[in-house]
């Protein structure tokens, strides 16, 4: 009874992305129904190969060969993408408790719980790779990978679950769906189930602004502050100008990115300014303007040196989440060598059964 | 209490506080997959919760929905059993509360859904199902901790020592209720004894049985878990969410 259990008021929200979303997954079995040319032939180079492979469009599986970069770079990706997962989890369970209403309250603990979901899916996709998940963890506890800045942000007001849902959702849909058509087959298939169930979220989202906005003057001033705060720091979710971002040429050639993160960007705030005029919510920029030329908005550039200042850790929440996730996990120590010494005396037991 | 509506009412406290208090662990849980199990275990109860104070405010005839009953009402006029409103304390604390819960609710659900009352009885046909789980998933914790470690058993035998004493009110009699709890308690009993055997446990000899939540008598934590869980509602009087 919980997830979905609401109106959608406008279909325009998202819908466009979710059939990108769809036309991936199409792809994706169409690639594996033509099936991949037989392996390299034994006296073909593998690099000469795997490049091969990835021109034709095909996907990359764990048993290939592939770069040490490749799988670097992947590696990276991936485990930074489940850690915001993880610690994405925070900014929105801080309103869990006070939900105004029991129905937003088991959508919002569905919603976080999904979260949960992806940050596993995500460290199963990364472990294809070589890496064990509890590397990875230890990566992110010990501050030497990265979780998307955008949660070193706090949720001061309900209206933030509005925001998060449709912006922050809806700019991480804007990235990831491209990656449903990655080179690398477990993290495009990932993707793909990770874009489906965002775009609910990004729906949620937009439908408790648009209640908000439709509400008292309180509630409307509510939606408009939590899209004033967090209009910007979304747009930095797509990262750097082009000009700056030091991963992106490699990862195109090597179809781990499909587009640059000023295309990326342009395309969020193309798709969030018809949906403010229905929410009837202001995007908190003078500039923005519909440019005949480009076909395109102009609009005004987040500021990169908060992201830069975020991204090194002096972001208004980075200490908070990372206690957080550091304490859960000290504090459960004991609770996982239970655990781990029980599943050893029961299997003690069985093979004294056995013998 | 007093006919269907104090009794579904009661029920469906129970209910909303113990997914208050176990969702309260979102981010927290010593595991990934323990913090799905406790969100999902939470939205069951939330789910219960709303299909017994829905129906609860349907018997009363007063015009109150289930956010009415859930966020307009003060601790005096709430029905829960202490248990569900004790905080969580440490995972063995949470574990030993879930785990008597589900000992409870899974014989109540059941004699529920055979009930004459055709609303609650398909309300205790689905939360019967949950309930298996919920009780499967606290044994199963209770089992390793109780045997696991040496500190983990410590804490274990500790938790249970602490919230035993809490478990006697659940079967207070009421010969007017749908279902007498009275009745419930061999199959508690039933299910906790072997458990707490496994686990290489003792169950607690203690003649205390704290009580007064279903007459509106409760601890000193509820008004502060209501304070946190109203407080943006009663901020807004009358508003839409």
């Amino acid at each position: 009874m919980y997830g979905n259990d609401f109106s959608a008021p406008d279909d325009a929200t998202g819908g466009g992305l979710l059939g990108e979303v769809e036309a991936a997954e199409a792809e994706l079995r169409a690639a594996a129904a033509r099936q991949r040319r037989g392996g390299p032939a034994p006296d073909e180079d593998l690099a000469t190969y795997f490049t091969a492979v990835v021109d034709a469009e095909q996907k990359i599986e764990p048993r290939d060969w592939m770069p040490d970069a490749y799988r670097k770079t992947l590696i990276r990706q991936i485990a930074q993408h489940a850690h915001s997962e993880i610690i994405g989890m925070q900014p929105e369970g801080n309103w869990i408790s006070r939900a105004p209403s029991l129905k937003r309250k088991a959508i919002l603990l569905a919603k976080v719980q999904d979260e949960a979901g992806h940050g596993l899916y995500l460290y199963a996709a990364a472990e294809t790779l070589g890496i064990s998940r509890d590397e990875l963890v230890r990566l992110l506890l010990d501050g030497r990978q990265k979780y998307s800045s955008i949660f070193n942000y706090p949720t001061l007001t309900w209206a933030d679950m509005g925001a998060i849902g449709w912006l922050v959702d809806g700019a991480a849909i804007v990235n990831q769906v491209p990656l449903c058509r990655c080179s690398y087959g477990p993290y495009a298939r990932a993707m793909i189930r990770v874009c489906k169930e965002e775009s609910f979220h990004q729906r949620q989202g937009y439908e408790i602004l648009h209640t908000l906005a439709h509400g008292t003057p309180a509630q409307q001033a509510m939606a408009q502050d939590a899209v004033d705060r967090w209009w910007y720091p979304s747009l930095a979710m797509f990262g750097p100008p082009d000009g700056n971002s030091t991963h992106s040429a490699q990862s195109m050639a090597w179809k781990i990115k499909r587009f640059s993160n000023d295309d990326l960007r342009q395309r969020f705030v193309d798709m969030c300014v018809q949906q403010a005029e229905v929410l009837g919510l202001r995007i908190p920029d003078e500039d923005l303007r519909w440019n005949e030329e480009r076909q395109a908005y102009d609009y005004t550039q987040p500021d990169y040196d908060e992201l830069m200042r975020v991204i090194s850790g002096d972001g208004p929440c980075n200490r908070e989440r990372m206690a957080r996730r550091r304490a859960a996990h000290a504090e459960g120590a004991w609770v996982r060598e239970a655990a781990t010494a029980y599943a050893a005396k029961r299997a003690g037991q069985k093979e004294k059964v056995a013998a | 209490m007093n006919g269907p509506f104090d009794f579904t009412l009661a029920l469906g406290d129970d209910a909303l506080i113990a997914a208050q208090r176990l969702a309260e662990w979102t981010t927290r849980a010593p595991e990934m997959e323990e913090d799905i199990a406790l969100a999902n275990i939470a939205l069951d109860q939330l789910g219960a919760a709303r299909l017994l104070l829905s129906y609860a405010g349907e018997l009363e005839g007063a015009g109150r929905d289930e956010d009415a009953l859930a966020y307009l009402r003060d601790d005096r006029q709430f029905r829960n059993v202490l248990l569900v409103e004790l905080p969580n304390g440490d995972f063995a604390v949470t574990m030993a509360k879930l785990f008597f819960l589900a000992a409870y609710q899974l014989p109540l659900y059941t004699a529920l859904a055979g009930c004459a009352d055709e609303r609650l009885a398909a309300i205790g046909a689905k939360a019967r199902k949950e309930s298996a789980y919920h009780l499967d998933h606290g044994a199963l914790w209770v089992k390793r901790l109780g045997d696991g470690t040496e500190e983990s058993h410590r804490r274990m035998q500790a938790a249970v020592d602490q919230v035993w004493p809490y478990t006697h009110e659940l079967f207070t009699a009421d010969l007017a209720a749908p279902v007498d709890p009275a009745t419930l308690r061999s199959a508690f009993d039933e299910t906790v004894g072997p458990v707490l055997a496994e686990a290489t446990l003792t169950r607690p000899e203690s003649r205390w049985s704290p009580a007064g939540g279903r007459t509106g008598v409760h601890t000193e934590h509820l008004s502060y878990l209501l304070a946190e869980m109203q407080v943006l509602h009663r901020a807004h009087p009358g508003a839409k969410w």
